[in-house]
């Protein structure tokens, strides 16, 4: 590509007009969120008529948000701790061994991925609630039942972009070590995981991005007890009086955490995200 | 792995007792280590998804009605009568899900086309380097980022009709209409579904043509630069052939993802979906916990997987066969 003059005025138009479909909604979150309850009630303004932080204090009032938001945490660190680590285990025996059904494994986990949730979710929602009929384990309704459903979302391509950071680690490596006495399990502990650390990052932000913002499972699997944010937000939306101040506040405050750490390891997890397609 | 490639050394030289299958050697635990170590793996995947799906089917045999959800043993038995009323286009259900099946199409290959052509125009944009544009990029990856029903409901406030940013802009700003267009009921919702999505799925598209970019040698450029080949030509014959599998995986992706979006029409709606936003696996969805007859719930979602199927495997033999071609 030359930088032609035309190629330049391209470029321009390019970045204005995505940069406005881009930053629009971001701006709108923003300011709404520091705007008194009457602003957005009214016609749209582009600026607060007085700028006010009352929204992020009552946000937590109108609906029981903190509530929402320890599930979420809980619901999410748990899920990506246990997601990475299985994870590690599946990618380093696909990446280090080879043995029989190596390839039925890696196809079958991969192909689960692209299948509509809708499919299995009735089925699982009635095998949740038979599992409680006959043992008495009460998975709807409990942040255990989220917690498996969630893991096994990101498992199949953690498993895989893990596998390939694996692949690109020399084996030579866990063999020194394997010299100096450690088990396979001690390579893949001293060697491969400290080498692969930009992937498990990487796939440790996917898990937990997976499940902060599943809504399908959330909306069926979830009763009061234990609601994340991802369906407690439509909370707002049933009072008498929709507060989109608070609402946008709310968003934004659930949004910081993902997007901070989604940014901090942008490098890592593009290059993964994307080398399937390009490989 | 394109991230980590460069990092790996070429094969080894043979050295001695340095061979590739060292952890598979030791004798005893090593034979079994493998399927030790994807034993928690593969539960899980059984239990959530494999299980769960051949449950599925067989519930898409049975009347399993809201009589029968503790106890679904004692289902009777429907034969194809699920699939019958799904498919019964003169009755309600059959209706509903044909419209519902249209409008997903329309929704699909319209969002998928758009998020392809903004992704494909921002990624060729910060081709060459410039100032900012590592901002750029960070910037265009946020609503990817961002988790989807936060950025959904931003959409739902943008979209309402007296105190949204969009009329605003459309009507007071701009003067486009004199009066003030629903977004979010009636037959604009489809529009609104459309804009909401893209938004969202557009930086997909980008991230991974921008990475598909990086892959093409420069001096291709500069060959052609120097046979005096402009822009866009050196973008028809050059980019896109080289951007061709990229392309092929991509909207394959875009095209599954978009089928089967329920986060958009779930919270952009509410419950007072529209019919012209009623997306497919929503239309299941409600179908399924409104009534409770989750044996119709269960043959729609069948119906939707073997349509899915079809398309992908007519696209990989088609896409295949043009491959092999060239």
């Amino acid at each position: 590509m030359r930088e032609t003059k035309g190629f330049k005025i391209y470029r321009a138009a390019v970045l204005a007009v995505l940069g406005l479909f881009v930053l629009i909604p971001l701006y709108v979150m923003a300011t709404s969120s520091l705007k008194p309850l009457r602003d957005v009630q009214g016609p749209f303004t582009w600026w607060p008529s007085n700028l006010t932080l009352t929204p992020f204090v009552d946000m937590w009032k109108t609906v029981p948000l903190g509530r929402y938001f320890v599930n979420s945490t809980i619901v999410s660190v748990v899920a990506t701790v246990f997601s990475v680590a299985i994870a590690i285990l599946a990618a380093f025996a696909v990446s280090r061994f080879r043995f029989r059904g190596r390839t039925v494994f890696s196809t079958t986990v991969l192909s689960t991925q692209m299948f509509p949730g809708v499919l299995f979710l009735l089925p699982l929602f009635l095998i949740f609630v038979n599992i409680n009929n006959s043992t008495g384990l009460q998975l709807v309704g409990t942040r255990i039942g989220l917690i498996i459903t969630y893991l096994t979302f990101s498992l199949p391509f953690s498993i895989w972009m893990l596998a390939g950071y694996f692949d690109s680690i020399p084996r030579e490596l866990d063999e020194a070590a394997m010299v100096d006495g450690c088990g396979p399990m001690g390579a893949l502990g001293r060697v491969v995981l400290p080498a692969a650390r930009p992937g498990v990052i990487a796939v440790a932000i996917y898990s937990f991005m997976t499940a902060w913002g599943e809504v399908l499972f959330a909306s069926v699997m979830t009763t009061e007890a234990n609601r994340t944010l991802s369906v407690g937000l439509r909370q707002y939306s049933t009072q008498t009086n929709i507060y989109w101040n608070q609402i946008m506040a709310a968003a934004l405050i659930v949004s910081v955490p993902v997007v901070i750490g989604f940014l901090l390891a942008q490098r890592h997890f593009v290059a993964g995200v994307t080398s399937g397609a390009v490989k | 792995m394109s991230v980590a490639t460069h990092e790996a050394p070429a094969e080894p030289a043979a050295k001695p007792g340095n061979t590739k299958r060292g952890l598979e050697r030791r004798p005893g635990l090593g034979r079994w280590l493998p399927y030790l170590l994807l034993a928690p793996a593969v539960l899980l995947e059984l239990l959530i998804h494999i299980i769960p799906m051949l449950v599925g089917i067989w519930m898409s045999f049975v009347k399993l009605t809201k009589f029968y959800i503790a106890n679904w043993s004692a289902a009777p038995w429907a034969g194809l009568g699920n699939y019958k009323v799904a498919v019964d286009f003169d009755n309600a259900i059959g209706e509903g899900l044909l419209k519902s099946f249209g409008v997903t199409v329309a929704f699909s290959l319209i969002t998928v086309a758009l998020s392809w052509v903004l992704g494909m125009a921002a990624a060729v944009a910060l081709q060459p380097p410039f100032r900012g544009r590592s901002f750029v990029r960070t910037l265009f990856l946020v609503p990817y980022a961002l988790p989807a029903y936060a950025g959904i409901l931003t959409w739902n406030f943008m979209l309402q009709r007296d105190t949204g940013i969009v009329n605003h802009i459309l009507v007071d700003n701009l003067g486009l209409s004199t009066d003030r267009p629903f977004w979010l009921i009636g037959s604009n919702a489809l529009i609104s579904l459309i804009t909401v999505a893209t938004w969202k799925l557009w930086t997909f598209a980008f991230l991974t043509l921008m990475a598909g970019l990086q892959s093409i040698p420069r001096d291709l450029y500069e060959a052609a630069s120097v046979d005096g080949a402009g822009n866009l030509r050196q973008w028809r014959n050059i980019t896109l052939p080289s951007l061709r599998p990229v392309n092929l995986v991509l909207v394959l992706v875009l095209f599954l993802w978009t089928f089967s979006d329920f986060n958009t029409p779930y919270v952009l709606f509410g419950t007072a979906q529209p019919p012209a936003g009623d997306l497919i696996t929503f239309h299941i969805y409600n179908a399924s916990f409104l009534t409770w007859n989750f044996g119709t719930g269960a043959a729609m979602s069948v119906l939707l997987l073997i349509f899915l199927m079809i398309v992908t495997g007519i696209y990989l033999l088609v896409t295949g066969r043009r491959s092999r071609r060239a």
